[in-house]
């Protein structure tokens, strides 16, 4: 059942069941923003939000198309549908290609072979092979012609097989993609999207375990973002297509198989907006990425023994959602960053410096970030399992911050 | 445009993929010559058989695909190749480039810019020869030595020198500086300054033109890219990557080679293992053709078969230009290690003088008129320093602009607002 209330001054906390299956019912819920917005609650017990300060589009971060009918039918009109996290990113992609004929793919294997994760899957078949354009073994090269078609009117969304093969284009990321709308004066925009899969899978050795998150965020010019559920991945996908500036995606290769429920309609997800997985009171655990998964496993653990965290993805590596962060740490006056980057110069390292910028008179401890080893990522198995954050750790951690 | 049908298309192409066969008819340029085509080497220097040289290079230099240049060749090279009207366009193209880097070396001596400049004088040729071939829809893509390939594209001295001078109305808002030419209007993609940078842009704009006619339907497109680099970069793996896509896709784009022997101080010849650049095009599957840089005549007349190629569809092509800088690689490099007399060879050849005595031997053009254009130019390129001179220099609230198309990616600052809303955040208040 699906059920529209307007909010007008009135900060309503709206609740919603706690579920943290791993493979993913998701619940959203936030207290209204301040001023004119409006919510719809799904019936599976998501809450989505159209916050007021973020005009523009209609379409931004709505999951559902405001429809006024309040009085609702007993069964949903649009039930939403089942997919895999993959299957979001082929359907964002498929739905923007038919959108704008502008939109075209680059990269290796991603016509006839659909795609090294299958999120490219008969697009080939259906756009033809310009369009799904599959490249030879050059990712600085193709990676720069992305960016001269972009510079000359196409809308190219350009994959990196995996993350780490984007080291090679680093170049051009950096000099050209960051750098070429504001070196020529504004005159050319480079609207397009580089995404792939990254982070520590299962045993695929050192050099196929890369997060280059931490690399790429000192690059101005640039914006990243990072999906984690089926639902945003779709959305960011679609936002990261349609917006003007280059955007750097990033998928993880341990999550393209996670299931849930998406709206059939049209909806994209803010490229610049945290997401509020679990609001709580005692602490705010920031994530993103595979590690809002340990995370959510470790809150079930703290749950029961008696803390109530608050847990925020924040989906937008670059820049910060400091909105949403800076309002979690008024509340809880206490946090943690959990992510899966190197301890050394990764997103955590940045966060920590913006959180005490700007809101150190909050905060009651010294934040506590736990990320991945600074190692290389070892083949065998014990060892990976430590190189990242394990629940085990999460929890501890918690439990040391709240003390 | 599976891979499948492109191979066996490369196997019946005309030209032979055996380099050495003195007597390929496709490749006379390969018939019996020194070893060295260049004489920019610090070891050997062939000043004795230049004038030998000279007259084969004349009728077997360029090498084409296509029958109707093979018909062209066979014609006496002596009958005029341009009319009164090209030939003056020619000229005050040349003069321009040439004046107003001259005039870019005594401002950046009084103060007026700074950083890495580098001129182009001497290869004046290539860059008229083959731009001013272009339609306005067609791009380039240049490098740091991008001041002359801006102007030949079209775009005005005076944007030219504002941004130099690091001034507002300068092309690139003074963003760019000496190395990040580029214009819109005119389709100017760059100015790079790392080498082998903007062959893969290149390449994309290429890709675009074709996705434009295939996807797009637009039938009638066939906008050219050209892309202009030197003889270091065919050393770097941009280079072959984009070599390789273009002749995969058959795309329509034109990769010139500025071959003027130095890369800084590093000798073509210490640098490669085959000096011989052309002929990494048919390595590639795409004709190679060498043609000398000095004359710009015959550089237009390669440019014209290359361009012409690709606007019908029919692929890249990779047209190696023998030229040389007069100047140093940059103002601030002292060029101590080339040799006075390659130097003095060069400047014999300068390609102003010799457009300039054609024009005059064949009655094209007479003494006047090409005193009426240089002195036109020279009023032009005065006006250009003034008018960057008084321009105003960028404000602060200028620092942020351009840094994002949509202006939302510097993100949501802790009061819940975009920090683009905020008036003041282009001067730099805003945080990541």
């Amino acid at each position: 059942m699906a059920a529209i209330f307007q909010g007008v001054g009135a900060a309503a906390a709206l609740s919603s069941s706690l579920s943290n299956s791993f493979d993913s019912k998701k619940f959203v819920s936030s207290p209204l923003r301040k001023g004119a917005s409006f919510a719809v609650v799904r019936s599976d017990g998501r809450v989505n939000l159209n916050p007021k300060g973020r005009r523009a589009q209609q379409l931004i971060s709505n999951a559902v198309a405001t429809k006024s009918d309040s009085a609702a039918a007993s069964s949903s009109s649009k039930p939403g549908h089942e997919l895999l996290l993959f299957e979001a990113l082929q359907e964002g992609l498929e739905e923007e290609m038919e959108r704008d004929i502008r939109v075209c793919v680059m990269g290796e294997d991603v016509g006839h072979y659909g795609g090294s994760y299958k999120v490219t899957k008969g697009l080939a078949k259906k756009f033809g092979d310009l369009r799904v354009l599959d490249t030879p073994i050059a990712e600085n090269s193709f990676t720069g012609m992305g960016i001269g078609a972009a510079m000359t009117g196409l809308r190219p969304v350009v994959e990196g097989m995996n993350m780490g093969f984007l080291l090679l284009a680093f170049n051009q990321i950096s000099n050209n993609c960051g750098m070429l709308h504001y070196t020529s004066g504004g005159q050319f925009t480079i609207p397009i999207v580089i995404r792939g899969p990254g982070g520590v899978g299962r045993q695929l050795g050192a050099e196929h375990s890369q997060r280059l998150e931490s690399y790429f965020q000192s690059i101005p010019g640039i914006q990243m973002v990072a999906c984690s559920t089926p639902y945003n991945a779709k959305g960011l996908m679609k936002a990261a297509i349609r917006s003007e500036n280059p955007v750097i995606l990033f998928e993880h290769v341990l999550l393209y198989n996670l299931k849930e429920r998406i709206p059939d309609e049209d909806y994209i997800c803010n490229l610049e907006e945290a997401e509020m997985v679990r609001p709580g009171e005692h602490v705010t655990i920031l994530t993103y990425s595979r590690m809002r998964y340990h995370v959510m496993q470790a809150a079930k653990t703290l749950v029961n023994k008696g803390y109530d965290p608050e847990v925020i993805d924040i989906r937008s590596l670059k820049p910060f959602d400091l909105y949403t962060i800076g309002n979690s740490v008024k509340k809880t006056h206490r946090v943690l960053i959990v992510e899966e980057c190197m301890r050394t110069g990764g997103i955590g390292a940045s966060l920590i410096a913006a959180i005490t910028e700007n809101f150190n008179d909050y905060l009651d401890a010294p934040i506590m970030c736990l990320s991945s080893q600074d190692v290389p990522t070892p083949y065998a198995g014990t060892l990976e399992e430590v190189t990242v954050v394990q629940p085990a750790q999460i929890v501890t951690a918690v439990e040391q911050l709240c003390q | 445009m599976n891979s499948a049908s492109c191979a066996a298309k490369i196997s019946t192409q005309p030209f032979s993929l055996n380099p050495t066969s003195p007597t390929s008819h496709d490749r006379p340029l390969v018939s019996p010559k020194p070893t060295s085509l260049f004489l920019g080497s610090t070891r050997k220097l062939r000043l004795s058989s230049s004038s030998k040289l000279n007259l084969h290079r004349r009728s077997g230099t360029v090498v084409a695909v296509s029958d109707v240049v093979k018909q062209k060749k066979s014609k006496s090279t002596h009958s005029l190749l341009i009319t009164k009207e090209e030939g003056l366009e020619l000229y005050e193209d040349m003069i321009l480039g040439r004046a107003f880097e001259d005039m870019c070396a005594q401002m950046y001596y009084r103060g007026k810019m700074f950083g890495f400049v580098h001129l182009y004088n001497g290869q004046e040729a290539v860059s008229t020869g083959f731009i001013k071939l272009l339609k306005q829809q067609d791009s380039v893509v240049s490098t740091y030595r991008d001041h002359v390939h801006a102007l030949s594209k079209g775009v005005p001295a005076r944007a030219v020198m504002s941004e130099l001078f690091g001034k507002t109305t300068g092309c690139c808002r003074g963003q760019g500086g000496s190395m990040h030419m580029f214009s819109r209007e005119h389709n100017l993609l760059g100015g790079f300054a790392f080498i082998g940078e903007g062959i893969p842009v290149a390449t994309g704009a290429a890709f675009t033109s074709k996705y434009k006619r295939e996807v797009l339907k637009e039938a009638d497109c066939d906008h050219v890219t050209l892309a202009f680099f030197g003889d270091g970069t065919c050393n770097n793996g941009q280079f072959f990557e984009c070599l390789n896509m273009a002749a995969l896709w058959k795309l329509p784009i034109v990769f010139v080679v500025e071959n003027n022997l130095w890369a800084i101080g590093m000798s073509h010849l210490r640098a490669t293992s085959d000096p011989q650049i052309y002929k990494k095009g048919p390595a590639f599957g795409m004709p190679g053709i060498h043609v000398d840089g000095m004359d710009v005549l015959k550089v237009r007349e390669v440019a014209k078969d290359a361009i012409g190629r690709a606007r019908r569809g029919e692929g890249p092509t990779l047209v190696e230009c023998e030229t040389y800088r007069f100047r140093g690689h940059s103002l601030a490099d002292p060029d101590e290690l080339r040799d006075p007399a390659e130097k003095a060879h060069y400047a014999a050849r300068d390609p102003i003088t010799a457009l300039k005595k054609y024009l005059i031997e064949n009655s094209l053009a007479s003494e006047a008129d090409l005193k009426a254009i240089d002195k036109k130019i020279d009023e032009v390129v005065e006006d250009a320093v003034e008018f960057a001179d008084e321009s105003p220099v960028p404000s602060q609230s200028q620092l942020l602009e351009n840094v994002f198309a949509d202006p939302k990616g510097f993100g949501i600052g802790p009061d819940g607002r975009y920090r683009c809303e905020d008036p003041k955040f282009t001067e730099g208040t805003a945080h990541v």
